[in-house]
């Protein structure tokens, strides 16, 4: 095929109602350069015959025919590719976890990981939620957003959360945690009240009512 | 005394509390028949409304029966209503509520903090002085 443009080009014949455009073949032959094609070919149009075949390998006639025809499966085009994560969850957003352990902490939301869940830390010493992975169906996200620029969150992945020993935690996640942590907290206590906000639990109370509410 | 003290007359202004100009302030400009009045307001085109979906206001203005739309905008500046109703111990409640339904979680926390606080400092203040009182 012939090189692609970089940009595409607009039409040179523009339409003036559908099916007639503006100029006619004479116009268009001209406008499309097809005289210079000719003239740089010495009168002719340039010609691209196909290459001559090179002889292909003799086929040997296969051993064994199945009895019926084997159906070919479906062309699967489908690229594997994260949850689309809703607009409304950037990181350094504050969510409201629904369900689990920490149902109704206030959170903070650090990245989405490549399996689509998201990557949450609450932070530990404010509420006691750790880095947690959480899925987005499950989390309300609120528009409070935290100040997340100094936090590193590059080597955490889905593969950090599994679990070689169940018992007991090691050393080195404890120290992840503080890392992550400490950063966070300097810009929680930026804001006041944020902390006493991100320890609170939130629940629905009496008169509540969750599709008038703006979260 | 007498029942009633706000009256459906032309420049009575109404708060609607129905329909698609649901919280307008509007100013009744003529009376229809006897449900239904016709209604005017800066910001919308004039039309007729149920009494059903009014609720009369403590405000009147001096107009004459259907003015023109300027004829109606001029009194109502004078009689600066907008003000009037902002200043109103009605229309600051209707003020604070929608800003209460914008809140978001965060801001409804703070409120709850702030009202903490509030109730706090008046029940210290309320325990001074009965312990004024019982010494």
């Amino acid at each position: 095929m012939a090189a692609k443009r970089k940009t595409p080009v607009k039409t040179r014949n523009p339409d003036l109602i559908r099916g007639v455009g503006k100029y006619s073949r004479s116009k268009m032959y001209h406008k499309r350069g097809l005289w210079a094609i000719k003239a740089k070919n010495g009168g002719v149009f340039p010609r691209h015959d196909s290459k001559p075949k090179s002889p292909a390998a003799a086929e040997k006639p296969p051993k064994f025919y199945p009895a019926e025809d084997i159906k070919k499966p479906l062309l699967n085009k489908r690229k594997s590719r994260p949850t689309k994560l809703r607009a409304s969850i950037t990181p350094g957003t504050v969510l409201i976890l629904l369900a689990g352990r920490f149902m109704g902490k206030r959170v903070v939301f650090l990245k989405q990981l490549t399996s689509g869940l998201l990557l949450v830390t609450g932070p530990f010493k404010i509420n006691g939620v750790p880095l947690r992975r959480v899925n987005q169906s499950y989390v309300i996200a609120t528009s409070t957003k935290v100040d997340i620029s100094g936090v590193n969150v590059e080597k955490f992945d889905d593969k950090y959360f599994s679990k070689e020993d169940k018992k007991k935690l090691p050393e080195e996640k404890k120290e992840d945690q503080t890392a992550v942590d400490t950063v966070l907290i300097k810009s929680i206590e930026g804001v006041p009240d944020l902390k006493a906000y991100l320890g609170a639990r939130f629940s629905l109370k009496s008169g509540m009512k969750p599709h008038e509410l703006v979260f | 005394m007498y029942p009633f003290k706000r009256y459906v007359e032309i420049g009575r202004v109404a708060l609607v509390n129905y329909g698609k100009d649901y919280g307008k302030l509007v100013v009744i400009v003529d009376v229809v028949d006897q449900n239904r009045a016709l209604v005017d307001a800066p910001d919308m085109v004039r039309s007729q409304m149920n009494f059903k979906r009014l609720t009369l206001t403590d405000i009147k203005i001096d107009i004459n029966r259907v003015p023109k739309k300027k004829t109606l905008i001029d009194p109502m500046e004078k009689a600066c209503v907008k003000n009037k109703w902002e200043n109103s111990s009605w229309g600051r409640k209707l003020i604070v509520q929608k800003r209460q339904a914008s809140l978001n979680d965060f801001g409804r926390f703070k409120l709850m903090l702030a009202k903490i606080k509030k109730a706090g400092m008046v029940r210290q203040e309320l325990a001074k002085l009965k312990k004024e009182i019982a010494a």
